[in-house]
Formats: C-alpha cells, structure tokens, sequence
C-alpha cells in the first residue's frame, strides 16, 4: 500500500534520478522535513534540547562524515575523535580570535580546517589500507588529543587546559553560550544538518562518489578502470574530515559549550561515531541518522525506564547500559551487517505489499 | 518516525510526576567508570545524610528533601544530561563532585539562576563572589590545597625549601591542571624546583612517569590524582620504591580505596584532609539509628565511615545550613534555587552548629559573603597506617598562603569577567 511506484511516471532524467523517486517517499521527506523545522522549535524546551536533540544532530554530521569515508570510501578510521577536536579547537581559535565573525562561517571555516588535517593523515592511507590504515588514523587520534593538551596556544593558555565558547548571536539572536535559546540552537544545528546531508547525498550519487565506492570495492580494479585512486581518496578524507570538523565545532561551540579534549574527543568518541556508522548501515545517508539516534536515544530511553519508571539504582541501570549496548551492537553484526538502514530498505519492501502480501 | 515515538514516550513519562512541595538536591554520581573508587562513597554519603536528616528533623523546615540521583559516570556529556533532567524538578544546589562538570555547569547554572557548591575542587577563582554571583568553593579549594601542602614542607624543613625538588604528578584535565599556577609562584617565592609530570585520562599507565621519577629523584611528589589513577600511582610508587613519607596527596587522593591496594607498601602515605575523619562523631549514631538499622543506607552500606563518605557527609551539612539560612532570610519553607543562592551567600558556619548536629569539629568556622564565595581555605595532612588500616592526622588544620593565592584569584576571576562581560557585583 505505502512506497508503491504504481501511476508515479517520471517523463524527465532528473525527476528519474531524484533521491526520493517515490511520491509517497518525497512527501514523508518533505513532512518530516517541515515538522523538524517548522514544529520542533516551538515545541522544544532545554532537555530535548541538551540531552537528545543536539547531539542527536551534531553525532548525525559526524556519522555522515565517517560514513562517506568508512562506508562509501572503505577506508577503516579510528581518528574521528581527534578530527572533532581539530574542528572544536579551530572554531574555538577563530572565535576568540575575530570576535565580529559569523558562527556560520566560524563553523565552516573549523571544517575546512579539519579538511586540510584530514587530508594530511590520510596521506599514508594511499600506501596502507585495512588495518594498518585503522592504525594510522588511532595514531591521529591520539597525536591530535596530545597536541591540544600540549600546546597552550590552541586553548589561549587558559589555567585549566580548558576551551570555553564565549557568546555569540546570528541574526540577534544567541546560538552559543549559556544563555542561547533551546529553539536557537538546534535550528542551527538543524541547519547544519540538513545541508550536511543534502551534500553528502549528492556527492555520494555523483561521480566522486562512485569513484569512492569503485575504490572501496576493489581500489586495483578501479585504479584500471581509470579511477584515481590519489583523488578519490584523499577527497574522501577531505571531505569526511570537513563533515567530523563541523560536528565538533558544534559539539564544542553550541552544545557543550566547554571542552575538555581529553575527556570529551578521546578514543571513545572515535568507537561510538562508529558504532553509530555500523549500527545505522555503511554506505548509507539515512543510516547515520539511524545509527546516530539509536546510541544518543538508547541510553536516554534506558535511563527513563529503568531509573524513573522502574526505579532501580541508577548504577544498575548504567551497567544494564553497557550490556544491553554491547549486545545489541554484536547481534546487528551477526544478524543485519548492512545496519538499520538495510532493516528501513525492507520495511519499505514489506510495506509495499501491505497488508495483502502474496 | 521511530524518533517521534520515543518522543512522545518520553514526554509522557515526563510529565507524570508527581507534584508536592519537597525541597529537592540532585546528586550528580558515578557509581560506574574509572572513578567509581571515588564516586559511590561520595554518593552514598550525600544520600545517607539527607534520609537522616529526613528521619531525625522530618526534613528542613518541615519540609522532606528529596535527593534526585542522576548517574554521570564522571562524563560532562551525561552530566549535562543530568544537570537539564533535574533542573525543571526545582534542584536548589548542584554539588557535581567533578571538575570538568564543574566547568560545564558554571554558565549554564549562572543563567538558570541555581547555585553550585563546588568544596575543595572546580574553579578555583569561583570563589571571588563579584565575579561568580552563582558559584561556591568554601571551605577550600584547589590553591589553597597547593599552599598548605608546600606549607608543611615549610614546616617540615625548618622554613626552608630552597633547592628543593619537587614534582607535581596530575591527571591531564583541569582538574590536575588547576593547581599548578599556585605552585609555580610558591616556586618562586620559596625557590624550590617544579617539575610537572601529567598523567592522561583515567589514570593507569603510569609506568613513564614513576619511571622519571625513579631518575630525576624528587625530594617530594605532590599528586592531583582522582578515582583508579590513585591507587595505580601509590602502587608504582612503591615498585620504585619511592619513600611514602615524601609522597603527599591531594584530599581527593587521600581515602582508603586509595591505598589499600598497595597492602603495606602504602605505610606512611599522605594526603591532605579539609573535613573531620573518621567515626567519631556522634551524627554516626544519628546515621546507625535512622538509615543503617532502618535499611534504608544508600548503596552496598559498606562505605560509611570512610574519608569520602565523611566528605559528603560535611558537603550535606552545608547544603542543609545553607536551606535554614535560605528559609530563615525569606521566611518561606519551600524555598526556589534563588532564595537557596542568598541562603548560601548569607551562610555563616560556627562551632554550635557543628556541634548541635552531631559534628563538633568536623570543619572549620567560617562566614560566607558576597566578596568571598571561598571560605577560609584551610587543611591538615593526614597519614596511612597500613597496619592498623586508619589515617591519622598529623597536623592542625592550618591556612594557606593567601598572599600569593588572593592575587591568582583576582587575575583569574577577571579575565573570566572579562572575557564573558560580566559585571562585577557587591559594590
């Protein structure tokens, strides 16, 4: 009954190849679209905000950045953490630094940044794939940590080792800093967001991205077909840092507000952007919205049940966490390698013959 | 779609609570991760005291409290979690018990309009009130720590340290970092030589710094260490053999998890203390009557007692002095996170007091105001006597160097208010 191609006829190539063929698709996109931008921000208060809402968007940027590189471009990185930080340091630098800037272009200056540091660690990957590549990147995760603890300039040789985001308004009103609205700063997350995905959609169905994925699927097979594997892949890696640059800006700038490098973009963050990647689907737009709102609401929605409808001690309910995580994530591996997103493809399937399947 | 749902779940369950007047403290704990050593006593205290005073007083001012409790697991992106889950319930005071949370929840409480009462960790320069309206460290904090360690030194060495080695090892985050402007300057003033050895997050690989220890020889080593990165550098101490007597810890490096591991290599080990120790005080009775006898004790129960468990302890005591002065000033029992900031700002602690709740003293006397959110900023030295497994302490509570901690203060505190443009209150 839902997601039928039945009486929808395409008479142009681009309404042919559009992202959502189907009209029932378009228009659920278009609903879900519409309610996010012209709904939420009215609804929204600080909790949905801080505690699901922002990294929900912000986690979705950073697995979108990883997909493009893990997922479409095969190459295995474990920096994601350290990438964020560049992005959070470079946006905290070129805040203090000219105060009078726009966010927006603070945001994307940070990405463009963490693009050029992407690109120089991705350098060996044109040498070493697989694991020894996996490596390589772990040690730009932990060099780049090192360096921002190390070096006082990167956080203006504040006593703590801290950054903190000093305030800053768009159009009049705050989207950073203690006092920003719960409406201003998602709307500017959800901004991101949204344009985040449009580009990698785009680019992933272009002709860079199928030189990504000719490389993921067998780069000597590629490389004779005349794809350059030099371009490919350090675009990936451009680009993907460009996506992780951005997200940690906003992690720092918008939603946390002070980091500590360390603590907040160390190894962990690396393992849960993907997770999220593996849990929501590899190669896949829609799969890092999946996989990034499963492990931010997964443990918001355990907590509510367990703590506050159940009442069990909140330890219990932590380490309940930490189980209930760790085997969901081993029995997607063993039962839908492709993700969520494969388990959305065949609930569209599913729905398509509903409810009279044959 | 799935999104939405969850939503709606969520908003549901949110909304169902119950509404009553309760006076309500939210704990932010980490009973889980590498700080759990550290955590659960502090929990466990925080939540005992407060079923006590429920059960002995009937409340505060006749009205129950409420302690919310919110796992964090020493991670700011739960503990903003937490902080955004209990504000809307009416929480008076954060007590976060971690430094980075601290940073986190500085702006975020100040704009909220509730207190923070961060004791002897976090922002050290909060305690310069014209600058942090909703922030406070009495009794103690950080640099007060620093200077009563190299203090004792003084004393310990006839008032004479010059040429002396010492190193400071610090887990690699604000908190390790904080105190070492203080002891720079102390470095200056007494001319002893700082060398500065960080360890990274959580804390167990230490083998490279114990391993520069070993070479450099320091006279003394000071430690900033917090949770699993104690108990690893008490034991990598003694691998080296590092003589325990010159090994002093901060207070958040001084409890029994700290250096029950190491067995009785850790003899002779010693941290600083900001509150009494201890089971002998008679609100221990107070605790066996009304929470331990009753089941009611928070946790396992094993913790009481324990010099964590004492920490919170006090921390209770002074939310609750705080609510009685935040009542009294208003004249209402069911007080909002405003009245309780006047209550806290208004906050004067005597030795009656102290004594009438069954903690003669257990802290120092002091009055809080609008200038000063810091307390008189004293501590003692404590030392472990593996053998019979208790700390002594072996010095009076003595106050720190405030010629050299008041103008690190002033700078601090300033280019925050510059940097935020804060007005400066209290004038």
């Amino acid at each position: 009954m839902f997601y039928r191609e039945a009486g929808d006829f395409s008479t142009t190539y681009p309404e042919d190849s559009q992202t959502f063929p189907i009209r029932f698709d378009r228009y659920r996109y278009y609903v879900v679209l519409a309610f996010a931008f012209l709904v939420v921000p009215f609804i929204i208060n600080d909790y949905w905000a801080n505690a699901i809402l922002l990294p929900f968007l912000i986690y979705a940027i950073a697995a979108i950045g990883l997909n493009i590189l893990t997922g479409y471009c095969g190459q295995v990185s474990l920096g994601t953490g350290g990438f964020m930080a560049v992005g959070a340091y470079a946006c905290y630098k070129f805040m203090t630094a000219f105060p009078d800037l726009s966010m927006f272009i603070n945001v994307i200056l940070a990405g463009l940044v963490t693009a050029i540091v992407g690109v120089l660690f991705g350098l060996p990957s044109l040498r070493i794939k697989g694991f020894y590549l996996a490596v390589a990147t772990l040690a730009a995760q932990f060099f780049l940590v090192w360096l921002f603890n190390r070096v006082p300039w990167f956080y203006n040789y504040s006593a703590s080792g801290q950054i903190n985001a000093p305030e800053r308004a768009e159009f009049g009103i705050l989207v950073t800093g203690p006092n920003a609205s719960a409406w201003a700063t998602y709307l500017f997350c959800l901004i991101f967001v949204t344009i985040s995905a449009l580009i990698a959609r785009n680019l992933t169905r272009g002709s860079i991205g199928r030189s990504w994925m000719a490389i993921r699927d067998m780069d000597i097979a590629a490389e004779i077909i005349g794809v350059n594997p030099l371009k490919a892949k350090l675009s990936a890696f451009a680009v993907s840092s460009f996506f992780i640059g951005i997200s940690g800006a906003l992690f720092f700038a918008v939603y946390l507000g002070a980091v500590e490098v360390g603590e907040v973009f160390g190894i962990t963050k690396s393992f849960l952007v993907l997770f999220m990647v593996i849990i929501g689907g590899l190669g896949s737009v829609f799969g890092s919205f999946a996989g990034a709102a499963f492990m931010v609401l997964l443990p918001v929605l355990l907590k509510v049940v367990g703590v506050d409808m159940l009442g069990m001690p909140t330890d219990i309910v932590a380490h309940l966490q930490l189980v209930v995580v760790g085997a969901l994530i081993i029995m997607f591996l063993i039962m839908e390698p492709h993700g969520l997103a494969q388990l959305w493809r065949l609930a569209k399937e599913k729905l398509r013959l509903w409810p009279f399947p044959h | 779609m799935k999104l939405k749902l969850t939503t709606l779940a969520l908003g549901a369950i949110m909304a169902a609570g119950p509404v009553l007047a309760d006076l309500v403290l939210p704990s932010l704990s980490y009973r889980t991760g590498p700080f759990a050593v550290g955590g659960i006593p502090l929990a466990d205290g925080y939540a005992d005291y407060f079923t006590m005073v429920n059960a002995r007083d009937g409340g505060i001012g006749g009205l129950p409290v409420r302690v919310i409790e919110c796992e964090t697991a020493y991670n700011t992106e739960k503990g903003v979690e937490c902080y955004e889950a209990t504000k809307g319930e009416g929480a008076l005071v954060y007590q976060p018990f971690s430094t980075g949370i601290t940073y986190q929840l500085i702006p975020k409480a100040t704009a909220d309009g509730i207190p923070l009462h961060t004791m002897g960790y976090g922002r050290t320069s909060a305690k310069n009130g014209k600058v942090f309206s909703h922030v406070f460290n009495y009794p103690t904090n950080y640099w007060d720590a620093a200077s009563v360690a190299i203090n004792y030194l003084l004393d310990e060495n006839g008032g004479d340290i010059n040429g002396r080695k010492i190193a400071l090892v610090y887990h690699n985050s604000a908190y390790g970092k904080e105190p070492i402007r203080t002891l720079e300057e102390l470095a200056k003033k007494h001319g002893f030589e700082l060398s500065l050895l960080p360890v990274d997050h959580p804390g167990q690989e230490q083998k490279s710094q114990w391993l520069q220890i070993r070479r450099e020889k320091p006279d003394t080593v000071l430690m900033w260490g917090w949770g699993v990165m104690n108990q690893v550098a008490i034991q990598e101490a003694a691998n080296i053999r590092f003589p325990m007597e010159d090994f002093i810890g901060v207070w958040w490096s001084g409890a029994e998890a700290d250096v029950i591991p190491a067995g009785d290599a850790s003899n002779g080990y010693k941290s600083l203390i900001m509150n009494g120790m201890g089971k002998n005080y008679p609100i221990y009775d107070d605790i066996q009557k009304y929470v331990v006898d009753t089941g009611k004790a928070a946790g396992v129960g094993d913790q009481i007692g324990t010099v964590l468990y004492n920490r919170t302890i006090y921390a209770g005591f002074l939310a609750h002095m705080a609510i009685l002065k935040a009542q009294e000033i208003h004249g209402v029992a069911d007080i909002t996170p405003p009245m309780m900031r006047d209550g806290m700002e208004a906050l004067v602690i005597t030795e009656e007091m102290m004594a009438a709740n069954g903690m003669p003293g257990f802290g120092p006397e002091f009055e809080v105001s609008c200038e000063n959110h810091g307390g008189p900023g004293v501590g003692a030295v404590q030392q472990w006597d593996a053998s019979a497994g208790v700390w002594n302490q072996i010095t009076e509570f003595k106050a720190s160097d405030k010629s050299i901690i008041d103008p690190l203060v002033e700078a601090d505190s300033m280019a925050y208010a510059a940097e935020n443009n804060i007005e400066l209150r209290c004038n």
